[in-house]
């Protein structure tokens, strides 16, 4: 399977780039680490203890490579503010990134999935227009913005919900969901116009398609034709969609995580930057960079199992 | 099926035109005025964007202040306005420097393929795979906040999809017979690119452009709404919407007023890009 081996042979080029690239970024920041951790009154000896101790003093290349070894076994090092392994850092937050991510998938897909089939049944009528102008509206919405309206609306006027903090599942499951709504609402609402206009304009050439006409012809209602004809050919596009969202919030939501006070992976890589905590910015933005790479390689990987008619034309060249 | 297919796009080549043109007046008059105030803003007699008066903080508007005073009792007008030019500078110039990189890269990938394309490709891919938000905040940290800067890593955060565009459309016209004509009187690939092909990719380009400043106008915002933006006296609307925050529930407007003006400035922004998108894009208004 030559094409599956290319797939991967780019995966892996484009990890090593991303990862040296970070590591380049990263290490010219100003602000040299030793400063900020002891302060501004530190000798130059200590400094430069610290920095010895830290392992700041060698060469950068022999530092990447030292970092990408133990990275490969596992290891992404210690933060230099506390001292806390970085993987454990990450492993804490991802829960908190990882229920949002879905959250707000679910959100997406609960919106985009009935509007986009309400709306091809009659292209271009009322319930079209009407949908196809909120969508517009709501792609128009920065986060930041949505999420301030969203928490004026629900929790300064009318009190429903929290504004800010974030309720961990152990502390009852229902808290836990209520903290988490607006959030996911902040993403899911912008996200569902992207999802429906895919969808909308593959469900449009997927029923010109004669296979339809049949269903048709037979008798069916209309609803079963779009259900259960027309909407699983109609979903490749949607999946890659999905795949990049996903691939692009597994790393969390650095502003909407900030906005609501969420401990999740992207407000840590947010107090990484903030700190020059260089190591944990590498380890995280490493993480998510491998998170996005992977997950869309299985999301092309699913295409073509999806699709028939990818997999023969893929494999066959 | 062919009458009613007729039907439809009878209905849908000529409803949606006449709509457009109207419903275009708003979009185009709100951004013509934010541009034009943006440009005046040092003449038309607003005060000092940074003059704080801490005993009017939070006033809602009134005569005085038409949009109220924010956290540290400054005119909120006159942020807004002051606000409108930082976000049109970045918004112009950064899709502007990128599409500079950019189109030259995706041109050069499209138009000669083979190692150079693998090799552009791949710098996209890599790009692409960085978390962008991460790249403008880290960039912004190393390089000091300012007006520059952020304009610079948003400049650079656009050249992937500048690429990208630029790329497609040159391999779609790079394959024309009037590009084999040209080659076949000896013109020089300097040539071809810039006169053969450039002219064609512009429009395409244009309408993109459009719609990165509505982009990167967002991305400017929420640079400044985590505080890595434009630094702290100078107005911006993503770091008016920040401040704001803070008084959601004594002084909404100080939140809601900004949030408004950048909402409507990306709306119209994104309606006129989808309108000359749909001009010059052959595939969406000839049929």
């Amino acid at each position: 399977m030559p094409w599956i081996f290319r797939q991967l042979v780019r995966l892996v080029v484009v990890l090593f780039c991303v990862t040296l690239l970070t590591y380049m970024i990263v290490n010219i920041l100003p602000g040299d680490v030793a400063i900020v951790i002891l302060g501004n009154l530190a000798t130059p000896e200590d400094i430069a203890g610290l920095r010895k101790d830290l392992g700041l003093d060698r060469p950068m290349l022999v530092r990447y490579f030292d970092w990408l070894g133990s990275a490969l076994s596992g290891d992404l090092g210690r933060s230099y503010r506390n001292g806390e392994p970085v993987v454990q850092a990450i492993l804490d937050r991802l829960p908190v990134s990882l229920q949002l991510m879905v959250m707000a998938q679910v959100i997406a897909l609960g919106i985009a999935i009935p509007v986009a089939l309400l709306s091809v049944r009659r292209p271009g009528g009322i319930f079209d227009r009407i949908s196809a102008s909120a969508a517009f509206g709501f792609l128009a919405m920065p986060n930041f913005m949505l999420g301030i309206v969203l928490i004026y609306l629900f929790s300064v006027t009318f009190d429903l919900l929290p504004a800010t903090g974030f309720t961990p599942m152990s502390e009852g499951l229902w808290d836990n969901f209520v903290s988490m709504i607006l959030p996911s609402m902040t993403l899911g609402l912008i996200e569902w116009t992207v999802l429906m206009r895919v969808l909308r304009s593959d469900l449009l050439t997927t029923l010109k398609e004669d296979f339809i006409l049949l269903a048709r012809a037979k008798g069916l209602p209309p609803w079963r034709v779009l259900l259960q004809h027309a909407l699983r050919p109609s979903s490749f596009t949607l999946i890659t969609i999905l795949g990049l969202n996903i691939g692009g919030l597994i790393g969390g939501a650095v502003i909407v995580e900030q906005i609501f006070a969420l401990p999740g992976v992207g407000r840590l890589l947010l107090g990484g930057i903030f700190n020059r905590d260089l190591i944990l910015v590498q380890g995280t933005v490493a993480f998510i960079a491998v998170g996005f790479v992977v997950i869309n390689f299985l999301v092309d990987m699913l295409y073509a199992v999806l699709d028939p008619r990818v997999r023969h034309v893929r494999f066959r060249s | 099926m062919s009458a009613s297919a007729a039907k439809s796009t009878v209905v849908a080549a000529t409803r949606p035109r006449r709509r457009w043109h109207w419903a275009l007046a708003l979009p185009l008059g709100w951004l013509l005025l934010v541009v034009f105030l943006a440009i005046t803003a040092d003449w038309i007699g607003l005060p000092d964007p940074s003059a704080q008066e801490l005993i009017l903080r939070r006033k809602p508007p009134s005569a005085e202040y038409l949009l109220g005073t924010d956290n540290l009792g400054r005119d909120m007008l006159s942020r807004i306005i002051y606000g409108a030019r930082t976000s049109l500078i970045v918004g112009i110039c950064a899709p502007f420097l990128g599409f500079l990189v950019g189109g030259a890269i995706g041109m050069s990938a499209g138009y000669f393929r083979g190692k150079i394309d693998l090799l552009a490709v791949g710098f996209i891919d890599i790009l692409l795979a960085f978390p962008s938000l991460v790249l403008a905040l880290t960039f912004t940290a190393y390089l000091g906040q300012s007006l520059f800067n952020v304009t610079l890593a948003l400049g650079i955060l656009s050249i992937p999809a500048a690429a990208r565009v630029s790329r497609a459309n040159t391999l779609a016209w790079a394959n024309r017979d009037f590009v084999l004509a040209a080659r076949t009187i000896g013109a020089s690939n300097w040539r071809i690119i810039t006169r053969e092909i450039l002219p064609n990719l512009l429009p395409p380009m244009f309408a993109f452009w459009l719609v990165a400043i509505s982009v990167i106008i967002v991305a400017e915002g929420a640079l400044s709404f985590l505080g890595l933006g434009i630094p702290a006296p100078q107005p911006s609307w993503g770091g008016m919407i920040a401040d704001g925050r803070e008084a959601l529930d004594v002084a909404p407007h100080t939140a809601l007023i900004p949030a408004a003006v950048m909402f409507a400035t990306v709306l119209s922004l994104n309606f006129v890009g989808d309108m000359v998108r749909n001009m010059v894009d052959p595939r969406r208004s000839a049929l």
